[in-house]
Formats: structure tokens, C-alpha cells, sequence
């Protein structure tokens, strides 16, 4: 495929974010008039509409980010361990997120929201060397299915020691459980401003892990053949992943499948070239959880749905798809 | 040389034999010191003749109602509960051949579960209701699990895939309408996350006992044929087995089983999973691995349900135990099933 296509692609998938976090402004429990969304832009909070939109503006924008985030995260995953089922959601990575948080607030009492991040970073780190070492033991490697098994499993364990862990506690029980959901309702320009230096380096560190990603997808012998430091091009991959769905899962709660869904998407669109596949999935995921998050203000009116069940609702089938289409290698 | 050889599979027979009914014995026994236990102790003792004396009906100051209203209908239900989700597991993993096609890794746990959770919240149903609900919920649920991984043929991996991204959907829609529930408290939400067998009634226990004389009964009638179907389709047919008609009874006794159980404990996670694989290394393949499940499945919930209870430093529901227990087994199974040398 040539650029121009692809150029085209961009701008139109650029486009559509763009609407769409306009959409997510303005559409609500109230839906707003765009001329109290640009009063509010300007500052007014004089009418209703424009407080909407006051609360509204955060929430957008760290949808945008954090579906940028876990669309790019997990196209780094799947190109990391050429495995297309390859998700943070699946992998676990978002209960080991959980857990550590539960575990730092319980035990250690943390509180400050920098801390928060640290934790999640590392709780996701950990689990994702965990579950994919586990995957990949024995006959095979880390084929989709033992993959996908070692993720489940553990995520099944990791959640039940986050219960062992906040059961007891009646006073952090609610917080983390309306946490665990997974969701941008509650969005605050002060979550944002700490998760985005996170955010940015593991954006910078994955947009630039596309061309090793390029090498690595020919299989490790040619890759190092042509002079790629594979061991060292996996690590920085799969830290700028970690970083990514560690700090959005701080800030949102484990939100499941748009890693998945985004990548796959991106190669139909784009083809197999990293290079724009990583860019392309940052859109996407963007554009993605906006669109989740706006559809669940609507269907569930008056109230709304968690934005963490609507991607599980859109993603889950798109994973049975995949799971089908896919010639999924034997047990 | 015959007779010799007709005499050593004669001596191997009686072998298996021997170890069966010694194992079958031994979780017999072990599953009813575990009942004593868990009706005469708790918060605090009571001595065994008075739980006797409340079990003849006797009515005994205090031991009356800690035995009789709060430990007896719990032990009750965790016994049957788990003798359901046993023999469901082991009719389910012997029918699909793979010891990971467990209706709790596929989804079909959760179905009933969701069931139960939408009929209770939303609809209002309770009692007998709510199991006839969750049976035609989790039917619905295994059909479509098996519809979606049909490609020409049914591929265990397949299988278990679908059944994963299904189960995730369900797990969302559960976490949707319980947060929609006025004042659902934590424990009660517990429950339909990952299985209690809390503030249990007598009543609750009726329906998983219809289920265990029914279902159970359905499948142990088919437990030869059932066996036989692990040999491969084509000598199952060779040897006069009604191949498709022993499938359905198998899939409708089996998500019966777990459906009703669910209806009353929630879905009690890896009960399912583990039962078959423990007793079939306890018995070493021998016969039929329903019954032998069955006793499994109730020792771990009963024993489950105790450690959460009393023996950590708070109270859990079994669920969680069971869960804590049954992920590392599965992880060591990946490991295991995939490992060096074996195929």
C-alpha cells in the first residue's frame, strides 16, 4: 500500500475523534447547546449546560488519552508477542494493576495520587512478566490460548486476593470496587495532569518502538540476523505497553478489550507496517472509548453505564470473531 | 499365554477395583468427619452429642439455633452445591475430552449467575423461579458457546476461547445490574460474583437436591456411555453407543446441575475445574469419575467454605478460596499439559 491512502485514512480517522469528543461534550444525562459549550469553553459556568460541560470537559479528554493509550498499548503487545489475542485486559495486567493498588492502600498507606500511579505501573509490570512466562513455558511458546489461559487465571486469582484484601476493610471497599468497573465518570483535570507525564514518555517510548516491532515481526533469528538487538527491542516494547495501561488503568480502573479490538482494526485499515499501526491505533483507541463512554451516557438513561462495560460488551464479541476467524493453534 | 494374560487384566481388574472402592470410601468418610465438623464447630463448640440431639429434632437451649438454622442449612447447601458443580464439571470435561472445558473457564458459571442476578433484581423472582431461570439461561448460554465455536466441528481450544470472551460479557453485565441494585450491600454482591454459601435457609437447599436426584441421577445413567464417547466418536458408534442422544442428555443434565447450584451458592469458582482432575488421580482412572467428582466437589466447598469462615484473619465467602485454590492448579496445568516431553 502507498501512503496517500493511508495519509487519507489519518486525516479521516483524525476527523472522527474530533467529532466525537465533541459528541461526548455536548451529549449527556443533558444534552448541551453548542453555544453553552463554547460559553464554557471561554469559562462561563453560568447556566446548567455550561456546568455539564464543565465536568464533561475532563471526561472527554481523558477518554481520549486513555484509549490512545490502551488502543497503542496494545498493539505494542501484540507485536511484541506475535500473538494476536495479546491485550492488557486479557493478559491480567489491569488486575495486576488493581491488586497492587489495593495492596499499596491497604497495607501501605498510600494516598498520594503520584504514589497511585507508581504502584499501578508496577503492579502491571510485574504481572505482565508473570502471565507471560507462564504463557510462554513448554512445548510452543506463548501460543493465543495459553496466553489467553495464563491471563485468565490470573486475573481470577489477582481478584480474588484484591477481595481477600478489601473485604475487611469497609472504608477503602466502596472506593476500590466502584474502581474496579472501570470508568472516566468521575475525571478531574488534576487526574489528568498526573498521569500525563506518564502518559507522553510511554507514548514516545512506543512510537518509537515501531520499526524494532517491524524487526521483531519477522521472527527473532531474522530480526537479530539483521542486526536488531531483540532482547533489548522486546524490553523497551513491552516497558512503553506497561507504562501505558499501568498509568490508565490508575486513572480509569481496568478497562478491558479496546487494546484488543484497536490493532486488529488498525492492520485491516493500514496493513501490517508498524510504523503506522502504532499512530493509527492511538486514534482509534482514542476514538473508541469516547464513542464507548458517550454510548453509555445514552442507553442507560438517566443513569449511565460504566465505560469499562461498555467496551467489554463491544469488545467481547469482537474477540469471539477473532477467536474464529483466526486459526487458533490446537491444545 | 492366554490364560496367563486373561488372568493378569482379571488380577488388574480387581486391582481397580480394590482402589476404587477404597478411595470412594475414604472421601466418603472424609467428606462426613468435615460435616460433623462444620456442624459442631464454629464460633463456638458444640459438643457432638447435642448436635445429634438437635438433628433427632430435639430442642436444645442455644445449640438449637447455631447448629440447626445456621450451620446445618450451610453445611447442607455446601454439600450439595458442591457435589452439583463436581459432577457437572467431570460430565462436562469428559464429554469435550479436555480437562479445561469446565463450565466455570467457559462461562456457563456465569450464565446461570446473571440469571439468577437479573431475575432477582429485575424481574422479582425467587425460590424455584430463580433455578428454572438460571437452567434455561445457562442452556442458553452453553448453546451459544457451542454455536459460536462451531466450525465444521467443535475444537476444544476454540471452545474455551469463545466461552472466555462470553464469560467476560456476562461478568460486565452482572457487574451492570448489581450496581444498579438499591442498596446492594458487598457481601450479597459477593455472592453473585464469586459464590457464598452466607445466611443459607433450608429452602435454598430443596432445589439443588431436585437438581443433584434428577440431573445426577440423568448422568449417572449415562455415565457408560459417557466413557465410552472418550474413545472418539467412531468406536463409541462401533460399540452400539447412541452417540448423539447420550451428548444431550449429558449437556442438559450437566448445565442443570451447575445452573441450579448457582442459583443458590453463586458461581463457586474452580469447584467445577478441579473435581474431576483430583479424583481421577485419587481412584487412577477407574471407572467412572462422576460420583467420585461429586465427593470432591462437596469436600472442597464444605472445607473451603470453613477456612473462609474461621480459619483466616476474616470472614470470605468460599468463592474466594476456591478461586485463590483452583487459579494456581490451572496455571500449573498450562505449564504441565504444555511441559517438555509430554505431549
Amino acid at each position: 500500500m502507498t501512503s496517500a491512502p493511508r495519509l487519507l485514512w489519518l486525516i479521516g480517522v483524525f476527523g472522527l475523534l474530533i467529532f466525537l469528543a465533541l459528541l461526548s461534550i455536548r451529549i449527556g444525562t443533558r444534552a448541551v447547546s453548542l453555544g453553552d459549550v463554547f460559553a464554557a469553553l471561554q469559562g462561563q459556568v453560568d447556566s446548567i449546560g455550561q456546568a455539564a460541560v464543565a465536568t464533561r470537559l475532563p471526561r472527554t479528554l481523558l477518554a481520549v488519552l486513555a484509549g490512545a493509550a490502551l488502543g497503542l498499548s496494545g498493539a505494542v503487545m501484540q507485536g511484541v508477542t506475535r500473538n494476536p489475542l495479546a491485550e492488557p485486559g486479557l493478559l491480567g495486567v489491569n488486575t495486576g494493576a488493581s491488586l497492587a493498588i489495593a495492596i499499596g492502600v491497604a497495607w501501605f498507606g498510600i494516598v498520594s495520587a503520584q504514589a497511585f500511579v507508581w504502584t499501578a505501573i508496577l503492579g502491571a509490570g510485574a504481572t505482565a512478566v508473570f502471565v507471560y512466562a507462564i504463557g510462554s513455558l513448554g512445548r510452543g511458546g506463548a501460543t493465543p490460548l495459553k496466553l489467553t489461559l495464563a491471563g485468565v487465571a490470573t486475573s481470577i486469582a489477582f481478584t480474588s486476593l484484591v477481595i481477600a484484601i478489601v473485604l475487611p476493610r469497609a472504608d477503602i471497599a466502596g472506593g476500590i470496587r466502584s474502581w474496579q468497573i472501570g470508568g472516566v465518570g468521575g475525571a478531574t483535570f488534576d487526574t489528568i495532569r498526573l498521569v500525563l507525564p506518564f502518559l507522553i514518555a510511554g507514548f514516545v517510548m512506543a512510537l518509537l518502538s515501531a520499526r524494532k516491532l517491524n524487526a521483531l515481526a519477522m521472527g527473532d533469528e531474522l530480526a537479530a540476523g539483521l542486526g536488531e538487538r531483540v532482547a533489548l527491542a522486546r524490553g523497551v516494547s513491552a516497558l512503553a505497553a506497561i507504562v501505558l495501561c499501568g498509568a490508565t488503568t490508575a486513572a480509569c480502573g481496568p478497562i478491558g478489550f479496546v487494546g484488543l479490538v484497536v490493532p486488529h482494526l488498525c492492520r485491516l485499515l493500514v496493513g501490517v507496517d508498524h510504523r503506522w499501526i502504532l499512530p493509527f491505533s492511538a486514534l482509534i483507541g482514542a476514538g473508541l472509548l469516547t464513542a464507548a463512554d458517550v454510548l453509555g451516557r445514552i442507553v442507560a438513561r438517566p443513569s449511565e453505564l460504566e465505560v469499562g462495560i461498555v467496551t467489554a460488551f463491544l469488545g467481547a464479541p469482537f474477540f469471539i470473531w477473532i477467536v474464529r476467524r483466526q486459526r487458533v493453534r490446537e491444545l | 499365554m492366554t490364560t496367563i494374560a486373561l488372568s493378569a487384566v482379571r488380577a488388574d481388574r480387581r486391582a481397580r477395583r480394590i482402589r476404587r472402592t477404597t478411595v470412594l470410601g475414604f472421601l466418603s468418610a472424609v467428606l462426613l468427619a468435615l460435616f460433623a465438623f462444620a456442624l459442631s464447630s464454629g464460633q463456638s463448640f458444640t459438643p457432638p452429642l447435642q448436635v445429634l440431639r438437635v438433628l433427632m429434632g430435639e430442642e436444645v437451649p442455644g445449640a438449637s439455633f447455631t447448629v440447626g438454622q445456621l450451620r446445618l442449612p450451610r453445611a447442607v447447601l455446601a454439600v450439595l452445591a458442591g457435589m452439583s458443580f463436581g459432577m457437572g464439571g467431570a460430565a462436562f470435561q469428559t464429554m469435550l475430552r479436555n480437562p479445561l472445558a469446565s463450565p466455570d473457564i467457559i462461562g456457563i458459571n456465569l450464565g446461570a449467575s446473571a440469571a439468577a442476578v437479573f431475575g432477582i433484581v429485575v424481574l422479582g423472582l425467587d425460590g424455584a423461579g430463580v433455578s428454572v431461570f438460571a437452567i434455561v439461561a445457562g442452556l442458553g448460554v452453553a448453546l451459544t458457546i457451542f454455536g459460536l465455536s462451531w466450525r465444521g466441528g467443535i475444537s476444544g481450544t476454540r471452545l474455551i476461547l469463545v466461552g472466555i470472551g462470553v464469560a467476560a460479557m456476562l461478568e460486565s453485565f452482572i457487574s451492570y445490574v448489581l450496581s444498579q441494585a438499591p442498596a446492594w450491600d458487598m457481601q450479597e454482591a459477593m455472592r453473585w460474583m464469586s459464590g457464598s454459601v452466607n445466611a443459607a435457609q433450608m429452602d435454598q437447599a430443596l432445589p439443588v437436591l431436585a437438581a443433584l436426584v434428577i440431573f445426577g441421577g440423568a448422568l449417572l445413567v449415562r455415565a457408560k456411555d459417557l466413557e465410552v464417547l472418550t474413545l472418539g466418536d467412531d468406536m463409541a458408534a462401533a460399540l452400539g453407543t447412541p452417540i448423539t442422544r447420550t451428548r444431550i442428555v449429558v449437556m442438559i443434565a450437566s448445565v442443570g446441575l451447575i445452573a441450579v447450584a448457582t442459583a443458590a451458592t453463586g458461581p463457586i469458582l474452580f469447584v467445577a475445574f478441579l473435581s474431576a482432575p483430583i479424583a481421577v488421580r485419587l481412584t487412577g482412572h477407574s471407572g467412572s469419575s462422576l460420583i467420585p467428582a461429586g465427593l470432591v466437589g462437596a469436600t472442597l466447598v464444605l472445607a473451603g467454605d470453613h477456612v473462609g469462615q474461621f480459619l483466616l484473619p476474616a470472614r470470605y465467602p468460599v468463592g474466594v478460596v476456591t478461586a485463590a485454590l483452583g487459579a494456581p492448579y490451572l496455571i500449573y496445568l498450562i505449564i504441565r499439559t504444555h511441559g517438555g516431553g509430554r505431549a
